[in-house]
This record gives structure tokens, C-alpha cells and sequence, in this order.
């Protein structure tokens, strides 16, 4: 990693600052450069969900609504940020949803077991969360498979063992409540507490998501690590030529999705008190979806942490609106496919226009 | 960990000249220029049950042009993946300073000073040019915490790198997908000079650049020559080659066919070789039963003493 090497090329001439443009390309457009932006797309489709429900959902328009969306969004959008990384580094992770949920079951069986301090449980489950994630990680640098079969692997490895060490240990589908150990309340203030703004309650976990978002586009835009995560996404073996460590890049993205899993599960856990050990199945293609819509192409190499925010905004208002303009909650599951597929077209049509010479 | 197939020589000896039946191989006998920085002894490189490159011998040294010639699927690409550390060789020695080494990526041989432009892998094409350039390489600024991209300095090196070649791009933002086949490798080959210490591989660098470019290209191998730096430089060009080589090695099927100094041999001979000599003798006999084809230019088959085994396939 030494950059000790002098520059080699310093015998050649110095270009004359006012060196001459090719002159062939115009200058871009400020609307063609903004269309360039791999969230634009979602943005737009955000704006026009936001329109669509505050016209025909009367209560969609207050603030509480508003700070129920954002929370909606916020649990789903704190997973999709991770899961939107390792998207443009070129990977998926079908066991996403399901990590949530162990984790949530290891703090809370291990403080409950044990009876323990359940700041205890929330190390361990951090571990445990940190270590599927390299798991995950390890596997594919290791075989080479695709991504979409190990953490199909895993998923179910997870699924199955969250549901049978649950009966196991409590003799139910259901963890025992944690709410009367050491340690809960001071958890739950960190994971699961409410703060007011102007009246409102808004959950903490708002505020993670967005300082989350903010701490992801650091990553991906301003540092070494991010240039190498487009790289691996985008053409893994010509990262590897030119010494981008693709292997760790890998796996730590898929620990980013693990720790992500953490935090989530913890959230649920001391919101709850109790964990239901068959949830979590199906949010995997959420994330996944949020990261798409927020223009995340599928193949890597391309999106953005911003991007993954607005895709879980548009869940968060898709499913609260839904249930604020007295319709049938089952109609969601058929939005959200609708705002798929546009969010796919638009991408397509985004990059064209972007990469068009 | 590694079986090697031959004892580790005198590291300074040249190997002796391979005296493969039939294969016209010149004396090695080339002025030294001190110790070689990449050595290659006998070295072969199998891919499963395909042997792509066997028993190869060549030398690198500081301030020399080292060309390897050859046909499509001669395995010059693969020769050079083992230098540059993206596969393993499979037999013989690879020597750096006279040292046997395994490179197990490309990161180590970055670090021991070899910078390679491959064929088929030199950019991600989704990613802006600057970034590009940087890539694997990038330049950082404050300390950790805050520790980020120095991307103004990054646009402005790589801007400053990409005029000197005579790449002129008014968007260094755009991504490299948008350019042209050969201003992507000017932009590959500006970026390996630009952080090439030591030895600078070029894997056909000329095969799709233009006239010009292509120009442009031998003058920075030359330059990059001149400064001290040990250049491979692979084509199947002869005549890009002659410009600029100090030392000819010509690959055929996977084996050395020719290693010679510029001093024992002459461009015409050299494209004899390249051209598959046999080959091209046969083609001249059909080529000269039709009518409006000057065939006076072409060797006839004793003008050459390559190997005929390869004659076939010819009715
Ligand atoms: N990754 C690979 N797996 C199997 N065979 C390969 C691989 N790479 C190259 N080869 C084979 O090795 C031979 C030499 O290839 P290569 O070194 O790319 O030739 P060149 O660069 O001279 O055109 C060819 O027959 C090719 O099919
Ligand atoms: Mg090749």
C-alpha cells in the first residue's frame, strides 16, 4: 500500500493550465448530469407517491403520519443500507431478513437463559450477527458460487434454526419477555425510545437511519473502501488485477449486513420485549427492493446509500398510505411490484442517458 | 510448496540456448546489463490438461525493451498473468532479483515494483475515469478519522497524466465505458507508467489504438526505457516491436520459438517468424496461383528454418 513510488511519468511536459478541451463533447447539461445521479429516478417516484397520498388520504397529510412513515422506513431502510452496499459490490444476501430475527433471539435467549445482564445477550448477538455475515463472506471468496445460492443456503440454515432452538429453550414459537431484567430499560432508551419534535414523537431509530445514511455515503463516496466497493461490483476480476483486496472488501460487506441485522434485531427485541422466531422470512427482498428502486443496478457496480433511503421512504409512505386511505392492506404487496418495475425501467433509462456518448 | 522441476541455478547464468529439435534458437549471448529484474527459467503454466506455456526463458533487465511476439493463443497473455501474479506457473522458476518467488496476487507483484496493463482487464467500466485511475492506489488526505479521497488532487494528476499522454477528455467524471476501445488503454497505460517503479508490462497495448495512439504509445515505452524502467512489451506487430525492442522473444503454441537480441536479428526475419514461417511460405505457393497477387515480396520456405510441424490443415 506504499505510495512511496515516485510519480514516473514526470519527464513529460507540463500541460499548459488552459490545455485545450477535445471540443467535441458540448458540455453536459446540469438536467443531463443530474440524470446521471443513481437516485434521480427514485426521487422523482418518491415525490409523485408522496402527491399521489396526500391527495387521496386525508390523514396521510399530519405530522404523526408523517412520523409513522419515517419509521416504517427506518426499520426497513436501516437494513437496506448495507444490503444496497453489497449490491454494488455484486452481492446479495437472501438471508438478510431472517438474520434479523437471530439476532433478536440470541440476546434474547442468552439474557433469559442465563439470566444475564441483556447487555450481555446484545454482545453475543453482535457476534453471532457479525460472524453469519462472514460466513456468508468467507463461503463465496472461498467457492466462488454465486451469492444468491449460499445465502439461499443460509437463509434457510437460519430459518430453521431460529424455530427449532426457540422450542428447544422456551418450548414455544416465542421467546420469553426480557422487560423485568437488569439492563432493559437502559437498551431500550438506546434501541427502541421515542423523541419529540414539535409535538410529535418521532422513534430513535429515524435518527439512526438517517446518520447511518449520511456515515454510508461517506464510505461509498469519499473513501478508499467505497472506490473499492464499485471496483469489485463493476468488474471483480480488473479490481483484483490493479491490487483492490476483493476479498475483503466481500467480506465485509456481507458483516456490514450482519451488523445491520444487529442493530435492527435489537430494536425489535426492546420494542417488544418478546421475539416471534418465524418472522423476518420475505423482508430480505425488501431491502433488496428498496436498494433497486433507489437505483442499485442488480449486476453491481453502480448506486448509491441515498438511493437505498428514498427506496425505503417510498415503502414507508406505500404501506402507511395505504392503511390511511381505508383500502385493503393486501393491496401493498401489488404496489410495491408496480414501483418495481418502474424503478427498473427508469434505471435502465437513467444509465443509457448517463453513459450515452 | 512449490515443486520445482529444476534445481535453482547460478542465479547470474543465462540459460543455455533450448536445443529443441528444429527450433532455430540464437545464442543468449546479449550484452548484460547487470542483474535482471524478472527472470523466468524454464517456466510453463498448464490450465488443467491445457498446457498454455512450457519451458519459456526470459529476462527483464533495468533500461531494456524485452518484446514477446506471437500468434493469437501463442500464450503471450498467459506469460505475462504469471509475472504480474494472476495465476501461478506450473513449472520452471520465476525469479525476482534473482530470487525464486510464487506471486499469489497482484498486489504483491504491485509491490515488488511490476505494473501490468492486461488485454481484457484494464478498467471498470461503470467508473468515472479519475477513479480509475486511482484505482487500488488511491490518494488520501488527513488523518483517520476524517481520513478521505484527495479528489481534487486525484482529477488533477490524473488530468495532468492523460494530457501528456495526448488524451484530451473534458470530463474526467464520465465513466470510462464511455470512451473509446483505445483511449481506455492510453488511460490503462497512463496509469501503469504513472505507478510502474520498476518493470511495466503492456499486453498488446497497440492492437486497438490507431495509428497515432499507437505512436503515442511507443514513445512512452521508449520514454519509460530511457528512464531506467524494465518494459515487457507484448504485441503481434513486428514492426511496433522493431521500434522500439531490445530483446525479441517469439512465442508459437506455447514455447519459445526465437529469443534473440536486436543485434542478431532484423525486422525481416523477425516477421518471418511472427508470420508462422511455414505458413506462410505454403500460402505464398496457393497465393501465386492467382492471378493479380505479387507474391515476389513473400520468403520462400528455405528462406526460413522455423518448425514445419505446424504445416497443417493446408490442402
Ligand atoms: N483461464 C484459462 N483457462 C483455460 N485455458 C486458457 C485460459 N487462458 C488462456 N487459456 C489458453 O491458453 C492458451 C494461450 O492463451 P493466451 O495466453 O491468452 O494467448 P495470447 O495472449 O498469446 O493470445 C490458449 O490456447 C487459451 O485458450
Ligand atoms: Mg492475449
Amino acid at each position: 500500500m506504499t505510495q512511496a513510488t515516485a510519480p514516473a511519468a514526470s519527464s513529460s511536459p507540463p500541460a499548459s493550465p488552459a490545455a485545450p478541451k477535445d471540443g467535441r463533447t458540448s458540455e453536459r447539461s446540469l438536467a443531463r448530469r443530474l440524470a446521471a445521479r443513481p437516485e434521480i429516478g427514485a426521487l422523482i417516484a418518491a415525490i409523485a407517491v408522496y402527491i399521489f397520498f396526500f391527495v387521496v388520504a386525508s390523514p396521510f397529510r399530519e405530522a404523526s403520519s408523517l412520523a409513522n412513515v419515517l419509521y416504517e422506513a427506518s426499520v426497513m431502510g436501516i437494513m437496506a443500507l448495507p444490503v444496497a452496499l453489497l449490491m454494488i459490490g455484486g452481492e446479495f444476501d437472501l438471508s438478510a431478513g431472517v438474520a434479523v430475527t437471530t439476532a433478536a433471539l440470541t440476546a434474547s435467549m442468552w439474557s433469559f437463559q442465563l439470566s444475564m445482564n441483556v447487555w450481555t445477550g446484545v454482545i453475543v448477538a453482535l457476534v453471532v450477527s457479525l460472524a453469519i455475515g462472514a460466513f456468508n463472506g468467507y463461503m463465496l471468496v472461498r467457492t466462488g458460487l454465486p451469492s444468491f445460492l449460499i445465502t439461499l443456503g443460509s437463509f434457510l440454515i437460519l430459518q430453521g434454526a431460529n424455530l427449532a432452538i426457540t422450542k428447544l429453550f422456551t418450548g414455544n414459537v416465542a421467546t420469553d419477555s426480557i422487560s423485568d431484567m437488569d439492563g432493559f430499560d437502559q437498551a431500550k432508551s438506546i434501541f427502541a425510545s421515542e423523541i419529540g419534535i414539535g409535538g410529535v414523537d418521532v422513534k430513535i431509530t429515524v435518527f439512526y437511519w438517517l446518520i447511518l445514511a449520511a456515515a454510508a455515503t461517506w464510505l461509498l463516496l469519499r473513501t478508499k473502501f467505497g472506490n473499492w466497493i464499485f471496483a469489485t461490483g463493476g468488474s471483480q476480476e480488473s479490481a483484483r488485477a490493479v491490487g483492490v483486496p476483493v476479498t475483503f472488501t466481500k467480506i465485509a460487506l456481507f458483516m456490514g449486513v450482519g451488523a445491520g441485522a444487529w442493530f435492527v434485531g435489537m430494536h425489535i427485541l426492546f420494542s417488544f420485549n418478546t421475539v416471534q422466531s418465524g418472522e423476518g422470512v420475505g423482508n430480505e427482498f425488501l431491502y433488496i427492493i428498496a436498494a433497486v428502486i433507489g437505483g442499485c443496478l442488480l449486476t453491481g457496480g453502480y448506486g448509491s446509500a441515498i438511493g437505498a433511503v428514498i427506496g425505503a421512504f417510498i415503502f414507508g409512505m406505500v404501506s402507511q398510505g395505504i392503511v390511511y386511505a381505508n383500502w385493503n392492506p393486501d393491496w401493498f404487496k401489488a404496489f410495491l411490484g408496480v414501483m418495481l418495475l418502474l424503478a427498473a425501467l427508469v434505471n435502465l433509462w437513467v444509465r443509457r442517458q448517463a453513459t450515452r456518448r | 510448496m512449490t515443486d520445482r522441476t529444476t534445481s535453482p541455478d547460478d542465479a547470474g547464468r543465462e540459460p543455455e540456448a533450448q536445443a529443441e529439435a528444429g527450433t532455430e534458437a540464437r545464442s543468449d549471448a546479449e550484452p548484460e546489463a547487470g542483474q535482471p529484474i524478472v527472470q523466468l527459467r524454464g517456466a510453463g503454466k498448464a490450465y488443467g490438461n491445457v498446457r498454455a506455456l512450457h519451458g519459456v526463458d526470459l529476462s527483464v533487465h533495468p533500461g531494456q525493451v524485452t518484446c514477446v511476439l506471437g500468434d493469437n493463443g501463442a500464450g503471450k497473455s498467459t506469460l505475462i498473468k504469471i509475472i504480474s501474479g494472476l495465476h501461478q506457473h506450473t513449472e520452471g522458476e520465476f525469479l525476482i532479483d534473482g530470487e525464486a518467488v510464487q506471486l499469489s496476487t497482484p498486489r504483491e507483484a504491485l509491490d515488488k515494483g511490476i505494473a501490468t496493463v492486461y488485454q481484457d482487464l484494464a478498467t471498470v467500466p461503470l467508473m468515472p475515469v479519475w477513479r480509475n485511475f486511482f484505482l487500488g492506489s488511491e490518494m488520501t488526505k488527513s488523518p483517520w478519522p476524517v481520513r478521505r479521497l484527495d479528489i481534487a488532487a486525484m482529477k488533477q494528476t490524473a488530468d495532468t497524466e492523460l494530457r501528456a499522454m495526448g488524451i484530451v477528455l473534458d470530463d474526467l467524471d464520465q465513466p470510462i465505458g464511455t470512451l473509446s476501445g483505445g483511449q481506455r488503454q492510453s488511460v490503462a497505460i497512463a496509469r501503469a507508467v504513472y505507478f510502474g517503479a520498476r518493470v511495466l508490462i503492456l499486453d498488446e497495448p497497440t492492437a486497438a489504438l490507431g495509428v497515432k495512439q499507437s505512436g503515442v504509445v511507443l514513445k512512452y515505452i521508449a520514454a519509460a526505457r530511457d528512464r531506467g524502467l524494465g518494459v515487457i512489451f507484448i504485441t503481434h506487430n513486428p514492426h511496433h516491436a522493431y521500434m522500439v525492442g531490445d530483446h525479441f522473444s517469439v512465442l508459437r503454441l506455447g514455447t519459445m520459438e526465437l529469443s534473440a537480441s536486436r543485434a542478431d536479428v532484423t525486422l525481416e526475419e523477425l516477421t518471418n517468424h511472427m508470420a508462422g514461417g511455414a505458413e506462410l511460405a505454403a500460402l505464398k505457393h496457393e497465393l501465386a496461383q492467382v492471378r493479380g497477387v505479387d507474391v515476389a515480396g513473400l520468403p520462400e520456405e528455405h528462406d526460413l528454418q522455423a518448425p514445419l510441424a505446424a504445416s497443417k490443415g493446408k490442402s
